[in-house]
């Protein structure tokens, strides 16, 4: 193997690893912000009123927790958060910063079929 | 992007500069996106013209941050609304009086300055919600407790800025009453400490409310003579353990007896928040005839219906705080004092539960009511954008709650549509010595007739409670103008004095204009 060739796939794999330890603390912090703004709502236990409101929703067909689907768009995910969606009102930039929703739709979105596979973008 | 009622656009240009001079780039909030998170969620004016909107939103983050936005504001004559949290869901959001207004969002102030659980009190900054200080207590095994609002999102200081109100024990449910001390920016820009945080070097701020002299503290409350910048509140010392017993009534007309007995234990100290309800509430169907009487149904029926179905007619949850002993011997006294007075009365206790609760116990226990800050009273809504409360201040006797039932059927009748209130309903018991009639009315985002409806019972039904007596202690911005005008005693003389004070301490009349129907001088013609 010559030693251009050695230079380039160690850059590759460098990058790659970084891309992925990189999403990897986006997803931690998106956790995170989940767990301080939307699980109160939003997590598994008894008593959340969005978990609730979701079950009712999709009566089974989808998982109550947004943290359980494997079918939530980052566009889904953001629209919500700054739109707000029936009794669950619209969060301002001072307490959700953009930043946080990316790393709370890389946490939502983790489970989610990559772009090009999936079957349903549409909602 | 709007620009502010009566501000020239070189004006609002060079101030908004010095807005970012003051914040940095990150703190100025300018863009259409931005600025329409700033809009009421709940907001009975959606859509409409008429709708509260803001024009920019800064975001301080220290008190020299505050004064010097206040400067500016004050120097270019630009309208400013202060919010907290900004989380005043069904009361105006973080939405301001005037539209126009450049909210000023504290919500980056988040500093907890201190908590002591020898002497019980907490110093909070405006964005400190009550789940932060919750937390902040919890890792540091504080033995104190704070007394939460439904909504765990909000803040201590901003709920009790518009004298918000929670669920444990006696007047610390009344967040404004517990507060103690404050600090507040004037329109001015001048730094103001109340009580004894006047004293440089003060020991006791948040301990001792009144300092020397008259107190002010009560104009920064459902007021606009200031911003608001870091508040004190006493809390309550953690109790051993906690102890719920309910008690059930036979008769309508034990109501009366009822609420003078618990009222009694109540103001005695000995139980926390009392909790009505009626069994009857959930039957309503099968006692549909009875209900569409004239008049409204017999109490005579009523009873014999609740005495075949074996239900009784009124319940009220009682709640023990303090060490088991003690509980179990205010129980005892209580289930003697309610047998006695009231022949047929029934019991059911609760598990005595100590603290710290296990996560069983946790997981099924009224959170609120042991100090523990959520948000679940945002479940069983479902279908609805939200709701405009509705919350006159009535007495608390029974009179009264059977009186305020009839009024308020006969506007929904009168009215026509579904009745937000039956024979059954009972008032909220947040605070100490008066109830609250609440209401919630329904607000739609995609339906404007819905909000109309809604908005034209608001008003007719402020005028009724008005004629009996009854004002609201807190509305939504649309409506403030009205419920003011309720409080009309000799000519309005307090609205005077308050647009006297106003004038006084806001010449420019910069803050919060509006706020609680108490408008600048060169607005007050526009009054709605
Ligand atoms: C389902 C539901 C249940 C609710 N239950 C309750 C309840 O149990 N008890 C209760 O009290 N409320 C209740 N509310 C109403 C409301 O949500 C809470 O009162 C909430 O705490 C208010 O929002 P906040 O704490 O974020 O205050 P903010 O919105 O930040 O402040 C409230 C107001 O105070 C003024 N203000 C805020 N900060 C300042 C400042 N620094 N200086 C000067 N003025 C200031 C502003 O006018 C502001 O609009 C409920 C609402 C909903 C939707
Ligand atoms: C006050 C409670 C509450 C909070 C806090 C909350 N939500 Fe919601 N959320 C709800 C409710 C209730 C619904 C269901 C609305 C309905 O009836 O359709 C919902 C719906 C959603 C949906 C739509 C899901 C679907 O399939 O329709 C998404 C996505 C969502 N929320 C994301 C979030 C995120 C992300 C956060 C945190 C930033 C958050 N929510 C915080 C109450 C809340």
């Amino acid at each position: 193997m010559n030693r251009v060739f050695r230079v380039v796939i160690a850059c590759v794999m460098l990058s790659a690893s970084a891309a992925y330890a990189q999403s990897d603390a986006t997803r931690q912090k998106g956790n995170e912000v989940f767990q301080y703004w939307c699980a109160t709502c939003h997590g598994r236990g008894a008593g959340m009123p969005g978990t609730i409101a979701l079950t009712a929703k999709y009566k089974g067909a989808l998982p109550g927790a947004l943290e359980d689907r494997t079918d939530l768009t980052p566009q889904a995910v953001r629209f919500v958060v700054r739109n707000g969606a029936a009794i669950m009102p619209f969060f301002r930039k001072t307490e959700v910063s953009d930043a946080d929703l990316d790393a709370i739709t890389e946490y939502l979105v983790r489970r989610s079929p990559q772009p090009g596979e999936r079957a349903n973008t549409g909602r | 992007m709007a620009i502010p009622p009566g501000v020239s656009n070189r004006d609002w240009q060079t101030a908004l500069q010095q807005f970012v001079q003051a914040v940095g780039e990150s703190g100025v909030f300018t863009s259409d996106e931005d600025i329409g998170l700033y809009r009421d969620a709940y907001s009975p004016l959606w859509e409409e013209p008429e709708e509260r909107l803001a024009s920019a939103a800064i975001a301080p983050t220290t008190t020299e941050q505050v004064s010097e936005v206040v400067r500016v504001a004050n120097r270019f004559r630009i309208p400013i609304f202060p919010i907290a949290t900004g989380r005043n869901l069904g009361y105006g959001g973080s939405a301001p009086n005037l539209s126009g207004s450049v909210v000023v969002d504290l919500k980056r102030m988040n500093r907890v300055i201190e908590v002591d659980d020898r002497r019980h009190f907490a110093i909070v900054e405006p964005g400190v919600s009550y789940f932060d200080l919750y937390r902040h207590i919890q890792d540091r095994g504080l033995k104190v407790w704070i007394d939460c609002p439904d909504p765990g999102w909000g803040s201590p200081l901003g709920n009790a800025l518009d004298h918000g109100v929670g669920y444990t024990f006696g007047a610390y449910r009344d967040h404004f009453h517990s507060h103690c001390g404050l600090e507040a920016v004037l329109p001015n820009g001048d730094v103001i400490r109340t009580g004894m945080g006047a004293l440089p070097g003060a020991k006791t701020w948040a301990e001792y409310r009144y300092g020397f002299g008259p107190t002010v503290d009560g104009l920064f409350a459902q007021g606009n003579v200031g911003i608001v910048t870091k508040m004190g509140f006493h809390l309550l010392p953690a109790p051993e353990a906690y102890q719920t017993s309910v008690v059930t009534v036979p008769r309508r007309n034990d109501i009366v007896p009822l609420i003078g007995l618990v009222n009694e234990l109540e103001h005695a100290g000995l139980i926390g928040q009392p909790g009505y309800g009626s069994p009857l509430a959930a039957r309503r169907a099968d006692l549909e005839e009875l209900l569409k009487r004239p008049g409204g149904p017999p109490a005579e029926d009523l009873d014999r219906f609740a005495q075949e179905q074996k239900l009784g007619s009124w319940t009220c949850r009682l709640q023990f705080y303090g060490a088991p002993a003690v509980i179990a011997a205010h129980i005892a006294y209580a289930k003697d004092r309610f047998t006695r007075d009231i022949p047929g009365a029934t019991f059911e206790d609760g598990e005595l539960l100590r603290f710290p609760l296990t996560q069983e116990q946790l997981d099924s226990v009224r959170k609120v009511a042991v100090g523990i800050p959520n948000l679940a009273a945002f479940g069983g809504r479902r279908g609805s954008d939200g709701h405009l409360w509705f919350a006159p201040v009535i007495p608390k006797t029974g009179e009264a709650v059977l009186e305020a039932q009839r009024v308020f059927m006969d506007v929904f009748a009168r009215r026509g549509g579904p009745a937000l209130i039956s024979p059954f309903s009972m008032p909220a018991t947040w605070m100490y010595r008066a109830f609250v009639f609440l209401m919630g009315f329904p607000i739609s985002r995609s339906d404007v007739t819905v909000n109309q409806r809604t908005r034209e019972t608001m008003r007719e039904i402020i005028k009724v409670a008005a004629e009996h007596g009854w004002g609201e202690y807190r509305a939504a911005p649309a409506f403030q103008d009205d419920v003011m005008a309720a409080y009309s005693y000799n000519n309005s003389a307090l609205l005077r004095l308050h647009e006297t004070i106003k004038d006084a301490i806001d010449p420019n009349g910069i803050m919060a204009a509006g706020r609680s129907g108490i408008w600048p001088r060169h607005l007050r013609g526009r009054r709605a």
